[in-house]
């Protein structure tokens, strides 16, 4: 197995484990930090291409990494900004007991 | 493939599982930084430095923290009557499955058509400052008033509304 394989496994194996997180857990924030499993193993998956591809003096995959984070880490505090906000309404966290549009 | 490599892989991986399947939501949060952070020094084995650091002020500082803030304003560490996984767990799981397989048999199809660049890259922190202000300026601006605007539209969404003295 080459190197860039073994990245590209874990990459996936990250993202598929964060898929799941975010497919069967309850509560809102473990679904938060699934999300950013995958996030994160997108990013492992862009800097194995920069390191291994050719051109790496372009830099487009440590950009494209970078950029991400960036976004990721808005993601992140504005979905728990949500979760704190509906909490205050519901007094859960618990997803499945968010079932109404109306509060 | 190093022996470094592996125990990395196995420390990421087991933080990631860890993180989706105990049952305490504290010791969730615990386990998703062990996971960033086996993240962050893969990003360091793959010669990304300025990327790897990113990593570690952005999700070990910053977003670990704010999850474990959130935890704890919305009493999320008291596990549900009902069980933590939803009633459709299974349909899940398969489905994280089926992903999974999809992209290893892709992986394992694919990767020998790449030319492996077997050189560690020449690239310092210096390259990346003089790209980010030259080649990439304007994403970077960009990224700027994004992180503004999610700053205060956090702020605003979380804060009490006038009145409401729940």
């Amino acid at each position: 197995m080459t190197p860039l394989a073994g990245y590209l496994l874990v990459a996936a194996l990250v993202f598929a484990i964060g898929l799941a997180g975010a497919l069967t857990r309850r509560n809102a924030i473990l679904v938060l930090i699934g999300i950013e499993l995958m996030l994160n193993a997108a990013n492992l998956n862009l800097i194995a291409f920069w390191r291994f591809g050719p051109h790496p003096e372009a830099l487009t995959g440590v950009m494209f990494a970078v950029f991400s984070i960036a976004v990721a880490a808005a993601e992140a505090a504005v979905g728990l900004g949500l979760v704190i906000s509906i909490y205050r309404h519901v007094r859960t966290a618990d997803l499945d007991k968010m079932n109404r549009m109306k509060g | 493939m190093t022996i470094v490599f592996w125990i990395l892989a196995a420390l990421t991986v087991a933080g990631a599982l860890a993180a989706v399947t105990l049952r305490n939501t504290v010791h969730c949060a615990l386990a998703v930084t062990t996971a960033f952070a086996g993240l962050a020094l893969l990003f360091l084995q793959l010669d990304a430095q300025f990327a790897g650091f990113a990593q570690i002020l952005v999700y070990i500082g910053a977003v670990a923290i704010l999850v474990v803030f959130a935890i704890l304003l919305t009493r999320g560490s008291e596990t549900s009557e009902h069980g933590v996984f939803s009633p459709t767990w299974l349909a899940g799981l398969c489905i994280a499955a089926a992903v999974f397989a999809l992209l290893g048999w892709a992986v394992l199809r694919s990767v020998n058509a790449i030319p492996q660049q077997v050189m560690a890259p020449a690239i310092t922190v210096k390259d990346v400052g003089n790209a980010l202000m030259t080649r990439y300026v304007l994403p970077l601006e960009i990224v700027a008033l994004l992180l503004t605007a999610a700053m205060v539209g956090a702020v605003i969404v979380a804060m009490h509304e006038k009145g409401d003295v729940k």
